[in-house]
C-alpha cells in the first residue's frame, strides 16, 4: 500500500534548487578564470564568480542555521548498514526490475550512500573549496594577515582547482542518481513537490 | 637569438614576415539543460593564432643622401609655447641687463649670471653637463661619455655633432673646459620662443648667421635673434626639454618610443598628464627640479620605491618623478584587486599599453650595411612607405614600428652596461644593458621595456665594443661619413679614446633596453584583465614573464587532465550505467 510522504520541506527545497543554481554556475565561471575556455570574458567571469560566491555564503548560513534549528542535520549522521545492499542494487538489481531496498520515511528520507555521498561533499568538498577561495578572493590580505611566508598562490589555485573537479564529479554522478529512484521521475518530483511516494 | 636577430635583417630594411604561429588549444564546454540540470563535458577546439608583428612599409623611394648626416630638427620658429608661464613675478623683456645685441650664447650666459649668480656652478653639477654619472649600485661609470649603445653608438670622436643636445657651448673634442661658467648654455632649457635651435656639428652652438643646413642642402636655417630669445626665457616647457629629448638617437622619436614630438602638445590620448586641454603638465611636473638637478633617470630608476607611498616631493630624499610620489601605490578606489596587482606590477605596464603611440620609433639599427654607394659612387637614403629611412648609406638598415607592444621583464632598478671595456662572447646577443630583477628578491616590478635591436661594430681579435668615428667636417679623411671606410673611422673612434684597433673587425648583434614610463594612457586605455589573463588571442602579455602564477594562463596541465578525465569518466559510467537500464527494461517490458 503506498502512501505519501512530505519529506522536502519548502525551505529545503528552495536550498536546494538555489544552491544548484549557484554550484553550476560557478562551475561554468570558475572553469572561465582558471582559462578552459571563454565565454564572458576574463573579468566578467571573476565578477560574476566572485559574487555567485558570496551569494552561495549567503545561503549556506540560512541554510545551516535551518539544519541546526529543525535538527534535520541528523539526516546526515553517516550509517553503513544497508550500504551493502544499495551498492548491489545499483550495481544488479535496478537492471532486473528489483525493488528499491530503501524506504524513504520522514525521519530517514536520505538512503544509507546519499547520505556518505552528500556528507562527503559537506565536509571535504566544500571545506576544500571555501578555504581555497576565501584565500585566493583575499589575496591581496595574506601579506597584512601574515600568511604570505605560508602560501602560494600557485597551490590555493590548485587545491581549489581540485575541489571544483570534484564538484563536477559529484554534480554528474548525482543527476543520474535522480532517475535512480523507486520510479525514473521519483526523486526528481520530491525535489520539486516536496512529496515522496513511499511505502508504508 | 643571435640567429634569430641576423635573420630578420633585409638589405633593404624590411623583415621577413615570421613565419611561426601559436596554436593553443583549448577545452571548450557545452551545456546541455535538462531540467534544468544536466551537464556534459568535452569538446576541444584549436584556434590558430598569428603572432605576426604589424608589419612595416616595404621601401618605396629612394633619394639621394645630401651630404650631411640626414637628422631630424625640430619644427621651426613655432608659435604660442605650449606652457606660458604667466604667475611669474619677473618679465625678462623689461630687464635692463637683456637689452642689448648678444653676438653669441656665451655672452648671453654672462647677462644671465649677473642676476642667477650660481646657476652656472648648479648647472656644473648636474647630468646635463658633465654627461657622465657613477652607479653606485654597480660602480659603473656612465653617462654620454663613457657608454656605447647600439644607436649612434659613441660621443667620442663625434662630440662637435653630438654636443648639439649639451647644455653647454663648444664641447668639440676633450679640449672643453667643463669648469667655465660662460660655457652653460641657460637658453635651450628656458627660452620660449621656439627659434632658438643647436644645430649638430655646431659643438653646441646655435647659428648665430644663416647657414645652409645641412650644408650643400639648399635649406637656410636663420641665425638666431639672441636678444629676443633672451628675454623670452623661463620655466622649461615641454619643448624646450623635448628639444633634446624627443630627438635623442638621431631624430624625432628614434630612441625612447615614449618621448617624441608629438608630446609637445599632446592630447588625453597620448598622455593623460600633459594633455593640452587637461592637466596641461610640463616634463617638471613629475621631474621636479631643486637647483638644476633633475630628478628621473634611466641609468638608476626607481622600479620599485621602497615603501610606494605618496611623499612631500622635493623635501623627501625620494624620487619625485614616480608614479607613487603623487599616486601612492593603491590608487585604484573601486578594486582593490587591481591596488594588490600594483605590488607586482608597475603602474606603467597597464597605463601604458603600448608605445610609439604618437608616431612610430626606430626598432632596429644594423651598421652592418652601411657604406653601400649608388652608381655615382655617391651615399643614398631608402625610404618606406611612411617616409622614414629603411637603409642611409651612412648608417645601415633600419625599421620603425608604431603602436609597439613592449615587453615585459622583472626590473629593480639595477642596470648593467657593456661598456668600452667589457669583454664580450660575439656569438650571443650582447646586451648593451642589462636589467637585473626577479620574481623573488622582493625589489622588483614587472616593467614594460622597449626592446632596441641592432648589430655593430666589435673588435674581433680583443673582443670589444669598438668606436667608430663617423662625424667629420670637410676634408676630414677618416669620418665614416665621409670616407665610408670602417678601418679608418674604426681606428680613428678608438685613437679619440686612446685605445687600440686591431684592425680586425666584425658586427656583432646586440640589444638595448628602454624602460617605457612616459606617454601614460587615459585609464579607459590601460590594458584589459583578459590582456594578460586569459587572452582571447591565445598569447598573454605576460606569457614570458617568470615566476608568477597567473589564473586563466598558469593552470597545473596534470590537474587538469586528470580532473577533466575523472569528470569525463564518470559521465561516461553513468551514461553506460543508463543504457544497460534501458536495455534491461525493454527486455522486461517484452518479457
Amino acid at each position: 500500500m503506498s502512501q505519501r510522504i512530505y519529506v522536502f520541506k519548502r525551505f529545503e527545497r528552495f536550498w536546494h534548487w538555489s544552491q544548484a543554481l549557484l554550484i553550476i554556475s560557478l562551475l561554468v565561471t570558475g572553469f572561465e578564470v582558471h582559462g578552459s575556455y571563454r565565454l564572458l570574458g576574463f573579468e566578467k567571469a571573476v565578477s560574476w564568480h566572485t559574487t555567485l560566491a558570496w551569494s552561495l555564503v549567503g545561503l549556506w548560513v540560512f541554510a545551516i542555521f535551518w539544519h541546526v534549528t529543525t535538527g534535520e542535520w541528523r539526516q546526515y549522521i553517516p550509517t553503513l548498514s544497508k550500504v551493502d545492499a544499495m551498492i548491489r542494487y545499483y550495481a544488479f538489481g535496478i537492471f532486473t526490475g528489483a525493488p528499491h531496498p530503501f524506504k524513504v520515511t520522514r525521519l530517514r528520507k536520505h538512503n544509507p550512500l546519499q547520505r556518505l555521498a552528500y556528507l562527503g561533499v559537506f565536509l571535504l568538498i566544500s571545506p576544500l573549496i571555501w578555504v581555497s577561495g576565501w584565500l585566493y578572493l583575499f589575496n591581496s590580505q595574506w601579506t597584512a594577515w601574515g600568511l604570505n611566508a605560508y602560501l602560494s598562490l600557485q597551490w590555493v589555485a590548485f587545491f581549489h582547482t581540485l575541489g571544483a573537479f570534484l564538484m563536477l564529479t559529484f554534480l554528474i554522478a548525482h543527476v543520474y542518481l535522480i532517475t535512480a529512484g523507486h520510479t525514473l521521475g521519483a526523486h526528481l518530483k520530491a525535489m520539486i513537490t516536496g512529496w515522496e511516494e513511499g511505502e508504508a | 637569438m643571435a640567429e634569430a636577430a641576423g635573420s630578420s635583417w633585409h638589405p633593404l630594411g624590411c623583415r621577413r614576415a615570421p613565419s611561426s604561429s601559436h596554436r593553443k588549444t583549448k577545452i571548450m564546454f557545452r551545456i546541455h539543460s535538462l531540467l534544468l540540470l544536466t551537464l556534459v563535458a568535452g569538446l576541444s577546439a584549436t584556434s590558430p593564432v598569428s603572432l605576426a608583428n604589424p608589419d612595416t612599409a616595404a621601401p618605396t623611394s629612394v633619394e639621394p643622401s645630401p651630404d650631411y648626416p640626414k637628422i631630424t630638427l625640430p619644427p621651426p620658429a613655432p608659435k604660442s609655447p605650449a606652457i606660458k608661464d604667466s604667475k611669474s613675478t619677473a618679465d625678462h623683456g623689461k630687464f635692463k641687463e637683456l637689452q642689448r645685441d648678444f653676438q653669441s650664447g656665451p655672452e648671453v650666459t654672462q647677462a644671465c649670471l649677473e642676476c642667477h649668480t650660481e646657476a652656472a656652478r648648479q648647472v656644473h653639477q648636474s647630468k646635463h653637463w658633465q654627461w657622465e654619472y657613477l652607479n653606485p649600485q654597480t660602480g659603473q661609470l656612465l653617462g654620454k661619455k663613457y657608454i656605447i649603445n647600439n644607436f649612434c653608438t659613441s660621443i667620442a670622436s663625434n662630440q662637435a655633432f653630438c654636443t648639439a643636445c649639451h647644455v653647454g657651448y663648444g664641447w668639440k673634442d676633450d679640449s672643453f673646459d667643463f669648469a667655465n661658467q660662460e660655457n652653460v648654455d641657460c637658453l635651450v632649457c628656458h627660452e620660449s620662443t621656439g627659434t632658438y635651435r643647436k644645430l649638430p656639428g655646431m659643438a653646441g652652438h646655435p647659428p648665430y648667421k644663416d647657414v645652409e643646413f645641412p650644408p650643400q642642402s639648399g635649406r637656410i636655417v636663420k641665425g638666431v635673434n639672441l636678444q629676443a630669445v633672451a628675454q623670452s626665457v623661463g620655466k622649461s616647457s615641454r619643448r624646450n626639454c623635448g628639444a633634446c629629448h624627443f630627438y635623442g638617437g638621431g631624430g624625432d622619436a628614434v630612441k625612447h618610443g615614449d618621448l617624441d614630438s608629438t608630446l609637445t602638445n599632446p592630447g588625453r590620448y597620448l598622455d593623460v598628464h600633459m594633455d593640452k586641454d587637461g592637466l596641461n603638465f610640463s616634463c617638471g611636473e613629475c621631474h621636479l627640479t631643486t637647483g638644476h638637478e633633475v630628478p628621473g633617470s634611466r641609468y638608476a630608476p626607481t622600479a620599485k620605491d621602497v615603501d610606494d607611498k605618496a611623499h612631500m616631493r622635493g623635501k623627501d630624499d625620494k624620487n619625485p618623478a614616480t608614479c607613487q610620489a603623487c599616486h601612492a601605490n593603491d590608487p585604484h578606489r573601486q578594486n582593490a584587486r587591481l591596488n594588490h596587482h600594483a605590488e607586482k606590477i608597475a603602474c606603467q605596464t597597464c597605463h601604458i599599453p603600448e608605445f610609439a603611440r604618437g608616431q612610430p620609433t626606430k626598432m632596429q639599427w644594423d651598421w652592418s650595411t652601411a657604406g653601400k654607394l649608388d652608381q655615382d659612387g655617391k651615399p643614398f637614403i631608402v625610404k618606406d612607405s611612411a617616409g622614414h629611412p629603411a637603409y642611409d648609406s651612412k648608417k645601415g638598415d633600419f625599421r620603425y614600428e608604431s603602436n609597439v607592444i613592449p615587453t615585459y621583464v622583472w626590473f629593480n632598478g639595477t642596470v648593467h652596461y657593456t661598456l668600452r671595456d667589457t669583454h664580450l662572447d660575439p656569438t650571443q646577443v650582447v646586451q648593451i644593458n642589462r636589467f637585473d630583477g626577479s620574481p623573488d628578491d622582493g625589489q622588483s616590478k614587472i616593467w614594460p621595456i622597449k626592446v632596441f635591436r641592432g648589430k655593430q661594430p666589435y673588435d674581433k681579435a680583443t673582443q670589444q665594443l669598438l668606436i667608430p668615428h663617423t662625424f667629420g667636417t670637410e676634408g676630414d679623411g677618416a669620418a665614416f661619413w665621409k670616407v665610408f671606410d670602417w678601418n679608418k673611422a674604426l681606428e680613428a673612434g678608438m685613437r679619440a679614446t686612446d685605445r687600440h684597433f686591431s684592425g680586425e673587425f666584425g658586427f656583432v648583434s646586440t640589444e638595448m633596453a628602454w624602460p617605457i614610463t612616459h606617454m601614460v594612457a587615459p585609464k579607459e586605455d590601460a590594458l584589459r584583465c583578459d590582456q594578460c589573463h586569459a587572452p582571447a588571442e591565445g598569447v598573454g602579455r605576460l606569457d614570458q614573464v617568470p615566476g608568477i602564477y597567473m589564473p586563466g594562463r598558469s593552470a597545473n596541465p596534470w590537474l587538469d587532465r586528470a580532473g577533466w578525465i575523472l569528470a569525463l569518466l564518470t559521465l561516461l559510467g553513468v551514461l553506460a550505467h543508463g543504457a544497460v537500464r534501458m536495455v534491461a527494461a525493454r527486455k522486461g517490458a517484452r518479457q
